[in-house]
């Protein structure tokens, strides 16, 4: 546990990781197609990697980049574009007393990211419940994990 | 183009506004909500009626604004993005908007666990920044998030929450302005007991370019006692009641410490309006609504053009004529 929280305290070695994997599997993007075997052994990849270090939900449309490396679906909220109003004064969530507010988490880690750190601000589109369960790299190369419904940019 | 919306009308030309709370009855009589708007309407520019809040069930917000434009008050919809998904909100915001209704605030609402069913299911399939943008899309580009088109379009006064009183305090203003840009026009803040605070977001607000972009009304209301200020601090979501407060209150005599707390929410509207950029106050008074029209007088807030047509179209012998 203590690694895992040590590597999602150093975000500016994972946006740098993000890159670097992007850049790597783009020459093969061709095979990055769902439903198939590659999709399966993404899938198990992602499980395996993100699960452990981010707590990944399996969302299918990772904005990890976005949220400073902080993954927005573990928010009981489900928020995507900030924290709510009811973050406790000592910075817990105001639904699990538990949990630290994964959005307090997230502004901190994006300050320490100098490529990605600036995308907090973007205005994120409703999840597409559909992409759940499959793999966030496949839906990144085809363009699955990015869509938007029309005009959300304007 | 039709008229832009009272509240819209009087935030604009620059007086101070008031808008108020009406807290939905679990009543299916429309007499219930008419009686307590009926309180509110002669105080304030318009009228918030909440969706749940608090996770607890009442009557829709729906339901009391098709009531309040009925009678030709002027209602503040809250959306939550708790109980209903994409495809039932759409449709409210269109079924709102045939009724009337112009102003809409939208929220992501309080999770369930803090309202009397914890056993629902929570659905937060929008949040309150995207729930905006799709009003906006509704309005401006005339179609839903599927991109199919509007036969006509709804006329909303968009307006978001803010929490200047809750962490991350350095990212509240920023936040807001990422609201703004997803379509926000007015914000109702939470409850205000922090002044310094509040200014403190407010300068953020300034410095971010955003005094005359969007009207911010501060959130203000009544503690009924040094209990109640400890149990809602302790219990309601987003709540902060400094120290100083409860203790100012806890130094009165029961018996006097309603009168105390209305008097302290009348010294923060006071303060609250010479704090720079403050476009008007939000009144909560929940399960005081009597308590309104006199903090609202008390604080130098009056005369207000009183909305129209206090002529309650159900029970009332006059408009079945």
């Amino acid at each position: 546990m203590r690694v895992m929280s040590w590597i999602q305290n150093h975000p500016h070695v994972l946006e740098e990781a993000y890159s670097r994997a992007r850049a790597a599997l783009v020459p093969f993007r061709r095979w990055l197609r769902r439903g198939g075997t590659v999709e399966r052994l993404f899938i198990a990849g992602e499980k395996l990697t993100k699960g452990p270090i981010f707590d990944c939900r399996m969302c299918g449309q990772c904005i990890l980049h976005s949220t400073g490396m902080t993954c927005p679906m573990t928010c009981p909220k489900t928020m995507r574009n900030g924290p709510c109003g009811g973050v406790r004064p000592d910075g817990t969530c105001e639904v699990k007393p538990e949990m630290a507010c994964v959005w307090l988490q997230a502004w901190e880690r994006s300050k320490r990211m100098p490529a990605f750190g600036d995308e907090i601000l973007r205005l994120q589109p409703p999840v597409d419940r559909r992409l759940e369960g499959s793999s966030a790299w496949i839906n990144e190369f085809t363009g699955d994990g990015a869509r938007m419904p029309p005009g959300w940019g304007a | 183009m039709t008229e832009p919306s009272r509240l819209e009308r009087v935030l604009r030309s620059g007086r101070f506004a008031v808008t108020a709370e009406l807290n939905p009855p679990d009543s299916a009589d429309p007499a219930a909500v008419y009686d307590r708007a009926l309180v509110l309407a002669t105080v304030c520019d318009a009228i918030n009626a909440t969706d749940a809040s608090g996770a607890n069930v009442h009557m829709s917000s729906v339901g009391v604004c098709a009531l309040l434009t009925r009678a030709g008050y002027e209602p503040v919809l809250q959306v939550s993005c708790r109980d209903r998904n994409r495809i039932a909100i759409q449709g409210d915001l269109l079924g709102a908007a045939a009724m009337g209704v112009r102003n809409v605030l939208c929220l992501t609402g309080d999770g369930v666990q803090a309202g009397d069913q914890p056993e629902a299911k929570p659905v937060f399939d929008l949040d309150s920044t995207s729930l905006l943008r799709t009003a906006r899309m509704l309005r401006d580009q005339g179609n839903f998030l599927s991109g199919r088109k509007l036969d006509a379009r709804p006329q909303f006064f968009l307006g978001a929450a803010a929490n200047p009183f809750a962490p991350p305090y350095d990212v509240r203003a920023v936040q807001m302005a990422k609201k703004v840009s997803a379509g926000a026009q007015f914000i109702q803040t939470q409850y205000c007991f922090d002044l310094p605070r509040l200014r403190a977001f407010m300068a953020q607000v300034e410095d971010l370019g955003l005094h005359g972009k969007v009207c911010v009304l501060v959130g203000v209301g009544p503690l009924r006692s040094a209990r109640s200020a400890e149990w809602m601090r302790t219990h309601v979501p987003g709540v902060h009641i400094p120290d100083e407060v409860v203790r100012r209150l806890a130094g009165v005599p029961a018996g006097r410490q309603g009168r105390e707390g209305r008097d302290l929410c009348v010294e923060i509207i006071r303060q609250v309006r010479d704090v720079p950029g403050v476009c008007g106050v939000h009144v909560m008074a929940y399960r005081q609504e009597e308590l309104v029209a006199e903090i609202i007088e008390a604080a130098g807030l009056l005369p207000r053009s009183a909305q129209a047509g206090l002529h309650h179209p159900q029970g009332t012998e006059e408009t079945a004529i």
